[in-house]
């Protein structure tokens, strides 16, 4: 990165948090400082959701993703547009009708305190769990690659979406969200721009496809029934689904977003810009990898793409390092040499010309995934701890080598705006459940307006600082990223369950579902530790199961029949 | 086992009353944008399932 760059990217950042506190300043009251000032339009709530969702890793990790398996990841998205239809159909007028400020208020007039307490309880344990890897997980790539100091690059970024965050509150976070999606389109753009432009002259975008097709990285829905693969049409409907409701329709970093719309109209429009938006963008991130793999067919990429631990570990085992790289190169050579001839014969249309040069290309190709294979293998004997997985390293890779200056700037800007989103969003949300579930409703029933706000202010900080520890600790425990993940879908299932019969089974009430909850929560547990299954059906089965028991603990109850709780 | 538990404080005071218009010229409905979106993401499947097969 040059100053052009470090320019652009701090302009970028500081300008965007520095418009976040001055537009909210001089705000008072609690419900403009966690709902926002009730004048949010559809466009700004449909790019906060979607800001909110989309981290770093999303803009750093999925292009890596297509690059080495292709399209199929897309698949993950196919439960989301009828998620969020549920969630504007049903979820969203009801939260709006009963004026919450957080989602597990709605459980409270619904049910009653404790099933409140229990949902909310629910959110802080699995988000706080999770608050330092949305800052961690972009900062330790950035920082491998640029070589910046990884405890200051987490500092810088952490105390800056804190300090927005905490200054603006809700319509803050919405409006920094707003243009921090633009500078991530803008980014996302530019690569696009620029890609095609790298590939060689004589390679035509349909040549380029066939060519990704041929390596079956075009593969993008897999309509088979086999539950062992990982990525199908079915699971990621079905899956997807229940996942996209839960995370939608419960979790208060995305609840916050859409119910601080103007009106029920600009909340349903923000939800299903998003249905609409979400596949196709998801999609094309993955096809900036497709494009990258193709255009390291033609030029030789690195060994392995971590190339900071890569050039370390061959500097403590030279030889065995180096005989790699030259067989990995050699295989390259091979492998360009028959692109050429193939790209030769589709010139003359000489179709026999052209199947014998791919395989000869798909014959080179095993070559150099073999050799990439043997780098992994080195690796882990030299360091067993050493991350052999090298996808997220790929685009950043890409940008640094091929992208012009200014341009790399704009895209580092771009993961850190991702970064800084959808963190603000989590810190926003905690602060406020917080604030308004336990604070307010079991500390302080009477005080005012500002000292509420205040009251907010302070948990939003606290909850920022936890996610920076967390965040300053991570690297002592690598895999807590993956636990996080896991926790997630422990407990996102029974929560989804819990709103499901506050919505659609009316006769069943708070105690009920307070101890289906519990029991569906023991079930997970106790499955999670005897099963060996996916933890995405973690979400499923928590669901069902709290929905199931919640009817039969209420049909046993038949002794103490109670009154409805009327709706407003 | 008691079949509710505490009662929880009023929330925020008045309840909201939304209307059920779409503003959009030619869907009216909420039903109707349902239908689009859902119509848009058979389309992609469809489009990404040509995709893998004119490119094979």
């Amino acid at each position: 990165m040059n100053p052009l760059d470090y320019l652009v990217l701090f302009g970028t950042m500081l300008g965007i948090a520095g418009y976040g506190i001055w537009r909210t300043r001089g705000q008072r009251g609690l419900s403009a400082y966690l709902k926002g000032s009730g004048t949010t339009g559809w466009r700004t709530i449909g790019l906060s959701v979607m800001a909110t969702q989309a981290s770093a890793i999303t803009f750093i990790s999925m292009p890596g993703q297509g690059y080495q398996d292709g399209l199929g990841f897309v698949q993950n998205y196919f439960g989301m547009p009828l998620a969020l239809i549920i969630v504007a159909a049903v979820f969203l007028p009801m939260f709006r009708r009963w004026n919450v400020y957080t989602a597990y208020e709605f459980l409270g007039r619904r049910f009653d305190t404790k099933t409140r307490l229990l949902g909310a309880g629910l959110f802080l344990l699995q988000r706080g769990l999770g608050a330092g890897i949305t800052i961690y997980a972009p900062a330790i790539i950035l920082s491998t690659v640029f070589g910046w100091p990884l405890g200051l690059t987490i500092i810088f970024s952490g105390l800056l979406v804190i300090v927005y965050t905490v200054a603006g509150g809700n319509e803050a976070v919405s409006q920094t969200q707003k243009y921090q999606m633009m500078v991530i389109f803008g980014g996302m753009a530019a690569a696009f721009v620029v890609l095609p432009a790298r590939l060689p002259v004589e390679l035509t975008l349909p040549d380029a496809l066939h060519l990704a097709g041929t390596f079956k990285k075009l593969n993008a829905v897999d309509f088979s029934p086999d539950l062992h693969r990982r990525y199908t049409f079915w699971s990621g409907l079905i899956g997807g689904l229940c996942l996209s409701l839960s995370y939608f329709g419960t979790d208060q970093s995305q609840v916050q977003r859409y119910i601080s719309g103007a009106s029920l109209r600009e909340g349903r429009l923000g939800l299903m810009f998003n249905a609409v938006c979400k596949i196709p963008m998801q999609f094309l991130i993955l096809l900036l990898g497709v494009l990258m793999f193709v255009f390291y067919q033609f030029e030789p990429p690195p060994v392995f793409f971590n190339q900071t631990s890569w050039k370390a570990a061959a500097e403590r085992n030279g030889g065995k390092f180096h005989a790699v790289e030259q067989k990995f190169a050699a295989a390259c050579a091979q492998k360009e040499q028959s692109l050429r001839a193939w790209l030769d014969a589709r010139r003359v249309h000489d179709s026999a010309a052209e199947t014998r040069a791919l395989a000869q290309t798909l014959a080179a190709h095993q070559q150099s995934e073999a050799a990439r294979a043997e780098a992994r293998a080195a690796l882990r004997d030299a360091d067993i701890h050493a991350q052999t997985n090298d996808g997220d390293y790929v685009f950043i890779t890409f940008i640094l080598a091929e992208l012009p200056h200014g341009v790399i700037g704009l895209l580092v800007a771009a993961f850190f705006a991702a970064a800084l989103s959808s963190k603000a969003a989590e810190l926003s949300a905690l602060g406020s459940t917080t604030s308004v579930d336990f604070y307010r409703h079991l500390l302080k029933r009477e005080a005012g307006e500002e000292h509420y706000v205040k009251a907010s202010r302070w948990f939003t900080a606290l909850w920022g600082l936890v996610a920076l520890g967390f965040a300053l600790f991570a690297h002592l425990q690598e895999n807590l990223i993956q636990a996080v993940n896991i926790v997630g879908s422990v407990f996102y299932g029974v929560v989804l369950g819990m709103f499901l019969v506050a919505f659609f089974v009316k006769w069943v009430r708070g105690t009920a579902v307070f101890f289906a909850a519990l029991l569906a929560q023991a079930l997970v547990f106790s499955l999670y530790f005897t099963l060996n299954i996916s933890y995405l059906w973690y979400n499923l089965i928590g669901c069902a199961a709290c929905v199931l028991f919640s009817i039969l603990i209420q049909a046993m109850d038949f002794k103490r029949p109670e009154e409805a709780r009327p709706e407003p | 086992m008691k079949s509710s538990g505490t009662p929880a404080p009023p929330g925020p005071p008045e309840p909201r009353v939304d209307t059920e218009e779409t503003g959009l010229r030619g869907l009216r409905t909420w039903r109707g944008v349902y239908l689009v979106v859902f119509g848009l993401f058979v389309l992609w499947v469809a489009l990404l399932t040509a995709l893998e097969k004119f490119f094979s």
